[in-house]
C-alpha cells in the first residue's frame, strides 16, 4: 500500500513548483499555467483524502469535479482577458501591463 | 491445454498456457500478471497497426468503382500487396526536417497521433469475453484518448516553422474540439439507454433491441460528428491538397507523414466499430454467444459496413467550407445532441413508471417514434427557417434589384463545389 | 516495495519533473507541453487512486481542452522575440525561496499530524470500496439531500464564463 503521506507530499511539491511558477515568471500565459499546476495539486490531495479517510462518502470527488469546472471557466476566462490585453498594447508580459499602477 | 474450451474461450486458456509456461521458468505470480498484460497490449496494437494494411487497399478499390475505374490491381492478387509497395516507398524516402523546426515536438507528434487512436481500441469488444479492458467508464475513455489525437496535430502544426502548417493546425484545433461536443452528447444517449458506461454493458443491453433502432437520431449523429472528428470529407478541409497547401502535414516527409496517414484510416475504421458497439449490437448475431469467433465475425462485419459508409461519403459528398462546417457543429448539431438526449431521458423514464413491464420491443418501439417526432420537429423548424429567409431575399431581390448572398439558412445546399477527393493520396506525397 | 509503490515512484517523478520544466522552461510551448505531461501523470494518480472516472475527466477536460486553450493563446500572443531574453521577472529569487519554505513547512507539519501516521503505517490497510463508484457520484450529483445546489451552481457559473470569454475575447463590432 502507498502510504498516504507521498501523496500529500507530491501534491505540496506541485503545489510549490505552480507557486513558483506564478510568482517567477514573466509572461502571463505561464502565469496561468502555475495556477493549473496549484489546482491539480488541490485535486490530487482531496482525491487521495476521499480515498484514505472515507470513500464512501462522495465528498471528496465531488469537491474536485467542482475543482475541475473552476479551473476550466477560470482559464477560459484568463485567457480571454490576456488575449484582449494583447490586442490592446500588444504585450504579454505582466510587468508591461502597468496602465492602471500610480 | 483443452481444445473445446478453446473455442469457447481462447484468451482465457491461452492465458492460462502462458501462466503454466511462465511459473515453469520460475516467475512470481505478480510478474507473470505484467508479462501477460505486456503480450495482450502488444497483440491489440500489432492487430491494429496491421489492419490498415488492408483498410487502404480497400477504400482505394472501393473509391475507385465509384468513381468508374479499377483502382490497385497489378501489385499483388487483385492487389491487395499494394499497401505494402506503398509503406515500403514510405520507409525508402529522404527523412527532411525544416529548417528550425523544433525537433523533438516534429517527431513526437505522429507518433502521438497513432497512439491515440490505437488506445481507443483498449475497451472495444469484440466477443463477450474477447476485449482489452472492461473500463466501467469506457465511454468517457474514448473521448478522452480522442482529444489526445487533436494535440497531436496542433504539435505537428506547430512544430512545423510553416505559418501554412500553423493555420492549418488552428483549423483543425477549431473543427476537432468542436466536433467533439455533439459527439460526446450523442454518445450519452446509449449510456442512458444501456444505464452504464461501459462498452460491454452497452453490447449486453442490446441483446434484444438495437440501439439504432431505438436512437436513430444519436445514431446518426454520433457518426457523422466522428467523421468530422477524423477529418474525412466532407469534413477533410484541413488535409486535402488543394486547401491551405495540405493543412498540418505539409512539412513531413517519408514515414512520419505514413504514421499520420495511418492513424487517420485507423481512426476512420475505430468510428465504424464504435458506430458498431454502440448502435449496432456490437459482436451479437447467431452463434455469437456460443462462440466468440463468431461474435468476432459479426463485429468486424459491422465495423467494415460502417467503413464502408465512411468510404461512401468521402466518394461523393463535396468539402465544407470551415465557417459553414463550424456553423454546422454548433447551431444544428449540438441543440439537436441536446434535444435527442432530453427526449431520450424523458421517454425512457416514463416508460420506466409507466409501463414497468414492456418489453424491449416496446420500449424500443416508443422511442423510435419519439425520435421520429424529434426529427419532423427539427426538420419543419429548418424548412420554416429557410421559408423565411428566402421570402426576406425576394423581398430585397424584387426591391433593390441585386440577390443577397444566401449564407447558410439551409444547412446541406451551401457546400462549395470543390472537386471530391480523390483516392490515391499516398503517392502524392 | 510493492508494485504499486514503484508505479507510484516512477508517475510521481514523471508529474514532478515535468511541473519543475512547466515553470523554468525558455520556451513557452514546450512548457505548455510539459504541462500535458503533468496533467497525464495526475490522471495517472486518480487512477491509483481508484477514481477512474475522474481519471478519465481529468484527462478529457485538462488535456483536451484547457491545454489546447493554453496552446491556442501561447499560438495567439506570440512576438518573435519573446522566446530571447530572460522568462523570470527580477525577483525570481524571492519567489524560489518562498516556494521552498512552503515546500517545507507542508511537508513538515504532515509528517506531524498523528492519525495521518497512523494511516500510513506499513501494516495498515485502505478502507474498502464498495460498488460501483461511477454511479455513487452520479447519484450525489443530483441527490437533494447531497450535492445538486453545487452542481446547479457551477453549471451556471460555466454559463456565465462561456459567456464572458466570448465577450471580452470577441472582436469589437465597429
Amino acid at each position: 500500500m502507498v502510504p498516504l503521506y507521498w501523496y500529500l507530499i507530491l501534491a505540496a511539491a506541485l503545489f510549490c513548483a505552480g507557486l513558483y511558477g506564478v510568482l517567477a515568471r514573466k509572461n502571463a500565459v505561464a502565469i496561468l499555467m502555475g495556477i493549473e499546476l496549484m489546482l491539480n495539486a488541490v485535486n490530487i490531495n482531496l482525491v487521495a483524502f476521499w480515498r484514505y479517510l472515507n470513500p464512501a462518502v462522495m465528498a471528496g470527488q465531488m469537491f474536485a469535479v467542482i475543482v475541475f469546472a473552476v479551473a476550466a471557466a477560470e482559464t477560459a476566462v484568463g485567457l480571454a482577458l490576456i488575449i484582449s490585453i494583447y490586442r490592446r498594447r500588444n504585450t504579454v508580459v505582466a510587468e508591461e501591463i502597468d496602465l492602471m499602477k500610480w | 491445454m483443452d481444445f473445446s474450451k478453446l473455442l469457447t474461450d481462447p484468451i482465457n486458456e491461452i492465458g492460462i498456457l502462458l501462466t503454466n509456461l511462465l511459473a515453469g521458468l520460475g516467475l512470481a505470480p505478480g510478474a507473470i500478471a505484467v508479462v501477460q498484460a505486456i503480450i495482450g497490449v502488444v497483440v491489440i496494437a500489432t492487430f491494429c497497426l496491421l489492419l490498415p494494411l488492408f483498410l487502404i487497399w480497400f477504400e482505394r478499390r472501393i473509391v475507385a468503382r465509384m468513381q468508374d475505374r479499377v483502382g490497385p490491381n497489378r501489385v499483388g492478387w487483385q492487389g491487395l500487396l499494394q499497401t505494402i509497395a506503398d509503406a515500403i516507398k514510405l520507409l525508402i524516402k529522404e527523412d527532411i526536417t525544416p529548417i528550425g523546426a523544433d525537433v523533438l515536438v516534429y517527431n513526437a507528434a505522429p507518433i502521438l497521433s497513432v497512439i491515440a487512436v490505437i488506445a481507443m481500441w483498449a475497451v472495444i469488444p469484440f466477443a463477450h469475453n474477447m476485449y482489452g479492458v472492461d473500463l466501467n467508464v469506457g465511454v468517457l475513455y474514448i473521448a478522452a484518448v480522442g482529444s489526445l489525437g487533436t494535440l497531436a496535430i496542433m504539435m505537428g502544426g506547430w512544430s512545423s516553422n510553416n505559418k501554412y502548417a500553423l493555420l492549418g493546425a488552428f483549423r483543425t484545433a477549431a473543427q476537432l474540439v468542436s466536433y467533439e461536443a455533439p459527439m460526446i452528447l450523442s454518445m450519452l444517449v446509449p449510456v442512458i439507454l444501456a444505464g452504464t458506461m461501459s462498452m460491454t454493458g452497452i453490447v449486453n443491453a442490446q441483446s434484444q433491441v438495437w440501439f439504432i433502432f431505438s436512437a436513430p437520431i444519436a445514431a446518426a449523429l454520433f457518426f457523422i460528428t466522428s467523421v468530422a472528428e477524423v477529418g474525412r470529407t466532407p469534413f477533410d478541409l484541413l488535409e486535402a491538397e488543394s486547401e491551405i497547401v495540405a493543412g498540418f502535414h505539409i512539412e513531413y516527409t517519408g514515414m512520419k507523414f505514413g504514421m499520420f496517414f495511418v492513424a487517420e484510416f485507423l481512426h476512420a475504421f475505430t468510428v465504424g466499430s464504435l458506430t458498431a458497439v454502440l448502435f449496432l449490437g456490437g459482436w451479437s448475431g447467431p452463434f455469437s454467444d456460443a462462440s466468440p469467433l463468431a461474435g468476432v465475425f459479426w463485429f468486424m462485419l459491422k465495423s467494415f459496413l460502417g467503413y464502408f459508409i465512411v468510404i461512401l461519403m468521402r466518394a461523393t459528398l463535396p468539402r465544407l467550407r470551415i465557417d459553414h462546417m463550424l456553423d454546422l457543429c454548433w447551431k444544428f448539431f449540438t441543440p439537436l445532441a441536446l434535444a435527442s438526449i432530453i427526449v431520450t431521458m424523458l421517454v425512457d423514464k416514463s416508460l420506466t413508471t409507466l409501463l414497468p413491464n414492456a418489453d424491449a420491443w416496446a420500449r424500443g418501439g416508443i422511442l423510435f417514434l419519439a425520435n421520429v417526432l424529434l426529427g419532423w420537429a427539427t426538420v419543419s423548424l429548418l424548412a420554416a427557417s429557410a421559408r423565411k429567409m428566402r421570402l426576406a431575399e425576394e423581398g430585397g431581390a424584387t426591391g433593390a434589384g441585386h440577390d443577397a448572398p444566401g449564407d447558410g439558412h439551409d444547412e446541406h445546399a451551401p457546400m462549395d463545389a470543390h472537386a471530391p477527393a480523390h483516392a490515391s493520396q499516398a503517392p502524392a506525397h | 516495495m510493492t508494485a504499486l509503490q514503484i508505479i507510484f515512484l516512477l508517475t510521481a517523478a514523471v508529474t514532478f519533473g515535468s511541473a519543475l520544466l512547466v515553470v523554468t522552461s525558455h520556451n513557452l510551448v514546450h512548457a505548455a507541453l510539459s504541462l500535458v505531461v503533468t496533467l497525464f501523470g495526475v490522471a495517472v494518480l486518480f487512477a491509483l487512486l481508484d477514481a477512474g472516472f475522474l481519471a478519465v475527466v481529468q484527462v478529457t477536460l485538462y488535456i483536451g481542452a484547457i491545454a489546447i486553450m493554453i496552446i491556442f493563446a501561447i499560438m495567439l500572443t506570440r512576438r518573435v522575440m519573446m522566446d530571447s531574453g530572460p522568462q523570470t521577472n527580477t525577483q525570481w529569487w524571492a519567489g524560489a525561496l518562498v516556494a521552498l519554505a512552503l515546500f517545507v513547512a507542508l511537508s513538515w507539519v504532515l509528517m506531524q499530524v498523528p492519525s495521518l501516521q497512523a494511516l500510513s503505517a506499513p501494516g495498515a490497510t485502505l478502507p474498502t470500496l464498495s460498488g460501483d463508484s461511477v454511479k455513487a457520484l452520479g447519484l450525489a450529483f443530483v441527490d437533494p439531500n447531497q450535492y445538486v445546489i453545487p452542481f446547479e451552481v457551477a453549471s451556471v457559473m460555466l454559463l456565465v464564463a462561456f459567456v464572458g470569454a466570448i465577450v471580452v475575447a470577441g472582436e469589437s463590432k465597429k
